[in-house]
This record gives structure tokens, sequence and C-alpha cells, in this order.
């Protein structure tokens, strides 16, 4: 049964990340003007442009652009940068390595805060307590992350000079320091997140404080903490674990102003160099690679939720 | 509960005077409205609310600390700091409102499309809606500004487009709710035409879930436009804008925290008194 809705679920990815590939494709070819010229620029002339184009095989009809680019960037060839003059996939490759760090270390910040949070709010629900950690979760969720990285980058950079400003380590930095150079840049995106995930702990909570087998067990004469840990947690943060499975996506592949911000070699960072120098290649392989990251985060999501959840695994549709 | 029989009655008038006495009463929607009027009229009156000319250099008084002189301290070229947050609050609040305007006419027309004539368009379409949400909005905005390049009207375009297939999915689940109703199916009998239908039967009924929608995006527009002004990809200098005050700024922070922590405040104020407004209106229209 679970494996039969998985298989459905990673067919679905599959077919949404062949659609996506498509529209990736056609946005890089909304370029005005031909490429080479955009690449080269304006004093080039006529013929080093028709030359580039030809090299870079652009000058051929789209369909088998299309073909040729989605053909070879399955097998990993993910064509080469206009800028660099050299293949796309070990930039794609470093760029990603470095952004699992920065999206590991803010996912092992947010969600244990944010559950913690949600679960408080909950324990205290309607009390002073309660109010302070929904008002500031979801103050934190809308300001933008150069914002909160901004006064961040303030306090414990300028002002307290606990943390280095950049992401940029020395070279053979050990783990720790490496960590310690992300500890900023990871901060932002748990200031985000921390509300949406506390906010679904805390429903979940609430919830199960209030089922009937929360009542049962207290009826029973069980101890407070033991009903705490084996009737109420244990239900309540089953949609809070799904829902971060579904950061997964953002945080490798969302941050694009943190990582700029911060100096940190990151996928983000390098779609917005892309961007910036009309290096379409690389930028339509970037996209590409978070559209992947995020299909499998979600399919990830729903194979913790079928995993944990009885029903799901059940039914199946 | 007694003199609210006044509201039971279902007149149009009295209806929208107890949704207005409700909304007053909302002090969310008021500070927020607080907030967003005030940097409304800064954006309107501009030039005239400030204390000095937020273009001009000084390069006599070039990074001056906070003072009576200038509130705010100066800038790189000594432009008066609080002069600029003042004046900043224009672009970005012409760019996302319009942006989503935009997003929410094409967002709504497409949604009420694909769920008044479901089938293999509502399948066509909704793939490709899904397609686009598997990808943070920021890298489809960039991957669209670096192909049709920026400026104020592109990054309206672009920000207007990527809200399109949000709305539009908000806008086709409320239509999916109306079409199955009585009222659809008198107005088919009656010999109505599919657009007649859609637009003066479905739509007012959708209507309050779009707007909801709407200002909730416009507090996410601000945020998307302020992110992208500070990479330069949003609007572009001279504006005085928060964002790219922050860009220009900001490896200036280690000593003149000035220059970027007042536009940082700006830019928090505005995205939260806009999001306050909208938690209050979707507590007054569905409480």
């Amino acid at each position: 049964m679970i494996l039969k809705f998985l298989v459905k679920r990673a067919l679905l990815s599959l077919i949404t990340l062949a659609i996506l590939s498509l529209l990736v494709f056609l946005g890089g070819q909304l370029l005005p003007g031909d490429v080479g010229r955009a690449v080269l620029g304006p004093l080039a002339d006529a013929r080093s442009v028709a030359a580039f184009n030809h090299q870079m095989g652009v000058d051929r009809p789209l369909p088998v652009q299309y073909w040729d680019w989605i053909s070879h960037f399955v097998t990993g060839d993910m064509g080469r940068s206009f800028t660099f003059r050299a293949p796309v996939a070990p930039f794609i490759a470093d760029a990603l390595r470095n952004s699992l760090k920065l999206a590991a270390l803010a996912f092992v910040l947010v969600v244990p805060l944010g559950i913690a949070g949600g679960v408080l709010a909950a324990l205290r629900a309607g009390r002073w307590t309660d109010r302070a950690i929904v008002l500031l979760g979801q103050s934190l969720g809308i300001v933008p992350e150069f914002i909160s990285s901004i006064v961040l980058i303030l306090i414990f950079g300028v002002w307290l000079r606990w943390l280095p400003m950049s992401a940029d380590w020395p070279e053979g930095s050990g783990a720790l320091t490496q960590v310690r150079y992300l500890l900023l840049p990871a901060l932002p995106p748990v200031l985000i997140f921390f509300g949406y995930i506390a906010r679904v702990a805390r429903v979940g909570t609430i919830e199960a404080l209030n089922a009937d087998y929360t009542r049962t067990a207290i009826l029973k004469g069980l101890a407070w903490p033991t009903v705490l840990r084996r009737h109420v947690l244990r239900n309540a943060l089953l949609p809070t674990i799904t829902v971060t499975a579904s950061l997964i996506g953002y945080l490798t592949g969302g941050l694009v102003v943190v990582e700029t911000l911060f100096h940190y070699r990151g996928i983000g960072a390098l779609i917005y160099s892309a961007a910036k120098a009309k290096d379409f290649p690389m930028l339509e392989a970037g996209v590409l690679t978070v559209g992947a990251i995020y299909a499998i985060a979600s399919v990830l999501a729903d194979l913790v939720s079928a995993a944990l959840n009885p029903r799901l695994r059940a039914g199946g549709s | 509960m007694n003199d609210s029989a006044a509201a039971v009655t279902p007149s149009a008038p009295s209806a929208a005077a107890e949704t207005l006495r409700i909304a007053l009463r909302s002090r969310t929607l008021l500070i927020g409205l607080a907030i967003l009027l005030f940097w409304i009229a800064c954006a309107l009156l501009g030039q005239r609310m400030t204390p000095l000319d937020p273009y001009a250099d000084d390069l006599l008084t070039t990074l001056a600390p906070p003072s009576a002189a200038h509130w705010f301290g100066t800038d790189q070229l000594g432009r008066d700091v609080f002069s600029r947050v003042i004046i900043g609050a224009r672009d970005i609040l012409i760019v996302a409102p319009l942006a989503t305007l935009l997003g929410t006419v094409l967002g709504t027309v497409i949604g009420l499309g694909i769920g008044y004539f479901r089938g293999v368009l509502d399948d066509v379409v909704s793939r490709i809606i899904e397609a686009l949400q598997a990808l943070p909005l920021v890298i489809v905005a960039l991957m669209m500004l670096a192909a049709v390049g920026t400026s104020n009207a592109t990054v309206v375009l672009v920000i207007g487009f990527v809200f399109t297939p949000l709305i539009a999915r908000t806008v086709r689940a409320a239509t999916l709710n109306e079409v199955d109703l009585d009222y659809v199916a008198a107005a088919r009998l009656r010999g109505d035409g599919p657009l007649a239908i859609m637009f003066i039967e479905v739509l007012p009924n959708v209507l309050p879930v779009a707007l909801v929608e709407m200002t909730v995006r416009l507090g996410y527009a601000i945020f998307f436009v302020a992110s992208l002004s500070f990479i330069g990809f949003g609007i572009q200098p001279p504006s005085a804008d928060w964002g790219i005050a922050i860009a220009e700024n900001y490896s200036l922070i280690g000593s003149y925290w000035w220059t970027v922590l007042f536009d940082a405040g700006a830019t928090a104020s505005l995205i939260i008194g806009v999001n306050l407004v909208a938690d209050g209106l979707n507590s007054v229209f569905e409480p």
C-alpha cells in the first residue's frame, strides 16, 4: 500500500519536474535579441556573435535545443557556462554541497525551537506566554530575511562581536569553525520559519490535549509527564514533522538573499550571479536543480507522513 | 443581542454598516491601517514632508551620526537619511500594489475560468500552476527578470505573474464551491452565457476571498519587492528606496549603522502594517 502511494507521488513529482523543465527552458528563451549579443556585449562584431551562437548551439530550432539540453541534463551533463566557458555541473555540485550545509544547520536549529515554542504555547493556551509566542512567530515570519540579517549582523557581528559577519570561512577550516561562520546566515531563515513550525505544533498539541485519549490517560491515573510524552506529544507532532520535511526545499534552494548577503557560495547565490551575468545555461541548471530538490523534499514529506500516519498508510490515495 | 436586529434584516446598507462596525472594533485592523496610512502619506506628500532635500549631496557632512540637524544621520554622499527614509516609501508603494493588483486580476480570471469549466482545461492549468509552485518565488522571479531586464514595469509584471497561480488556486477552490449551487443552475436555465454567469453571478460571491487573498499577497509583495531591490533586481537607483539604501550601505554596517538600520526598520514596519490590515480584514470577513 505504502509503496504504491509513494510510487504514485514520485511519478507525479516527475511530471511536475518535466513541466518545470519546459517552463525553465522557455523562460531562458525570453531573452530579447540573441544570446551571443547579450553575452559578448554591443561592441562585439557580428561574426564573433554568430560564432559564439553556433558554438553554444543556440542557433538551432527550439525543440532540438530543448531535447538536447534535457536529455544531457538527466545524465549529469548540464551544459557549459557562458561566463566561465566551462561545464556547469561542477559549479552546481559545489554550490549544492554548500547550500545543504547551511540548510542542515538552519533545520537543526529551527525544528526543535519551533516545536518547543509551539508545545509551550499550547500548554499555556490563552495566557500571555501563548500570546507572546504566537505574536513573536507571526511578526518574525513576515520580515524579509535581509532585514533580519541586518539586525542580526549589527547585534552579533558589530556590537557583541560574537560571530563573523560573512560566511566566507578561511580555507581548510574544520567543521566547528564552519558552523561558527554559518551560524549568523542560518538565523534569518530560522526566524522566518520559527512561527510557522510553532503554529503547526501548537494546533496539534491543543487538539491532542483536548482529545478523549488524553482525558482517559489522565483519569486512569497516569503521571502528567507520562501523559504528555506518550499520549499528547506523540500524536501532536505528526503534522509538524510532515511540515518540517517540506521546509528542506526552501532552506536548500530558496535562500538567495541570505547567501548573497553573507557571501556564501550556495546554489541561491549561484543562481543570483548567473541571473546577473545572463549566464543562461548556469541559471537554467541551477533553477532546475532547485526544482528537483523541492520535488525530493515533497516526496520525503509524504514518505514521513505516510510512515507516521496509519490511516494514510492504509488508505493509499 | 437585541440591538443587532437591524443587522439580521438582509438589506444591503445595514449589512455594510455592520461590517464596518465590526471592522472599526478590530484593534489589529486599526493599528495596521494607521501604519499603512502613515507610509502612504509619506509616499504621496513626498518631498513636502521631508525636512531636507533627500537627493542633495553634502560632501562636507558624509556619514554623520544622528544629530539634531540630521535625525537619522547622513549617508556616504552626505544625504539626509531621515528625508530619504520618508521618501523611500514611494516606489515600493507604487510597484508592490500594482503587482498585487495585476496578480489578483489575472489570478481571479484564471481561477474563475478553470473552476467554472473544470475538465481538461482545469487539469492542464492546474499542472502548470503546480510546476511553478515547485520553486521558491524568488527564483522564478530572478529567472524572468534576468530574461526581460529589470525596471519598475518589469518588476510589476513579473511579481504579478508569479502571484497569479497562487491567487488562481484560491479563486478556483472558491469557484468550485459555487458552481453546483442553485443560482448558477438557474442562470444556466435562463440561458445566460458562461461569461455572464462567471462574471455577473459567481464573481461577486468569490470576490471577498480574492480580496482577502489580495491583502495577504500585498504584504508578501512588499517583502518581495524590498528583497529584489536589495539584490539589485527590483527598484533601481537613484530611487531612495529602502532596499537599495540598505544594499548601498550595508558594507559600512560595522561603523555606520544608521545608514541601514532606519531603512530596515521602515521596511519592517510597512510589512507589519500591511499584515495587520490583512489579519484584521480576514477576521472581519471570516469571523
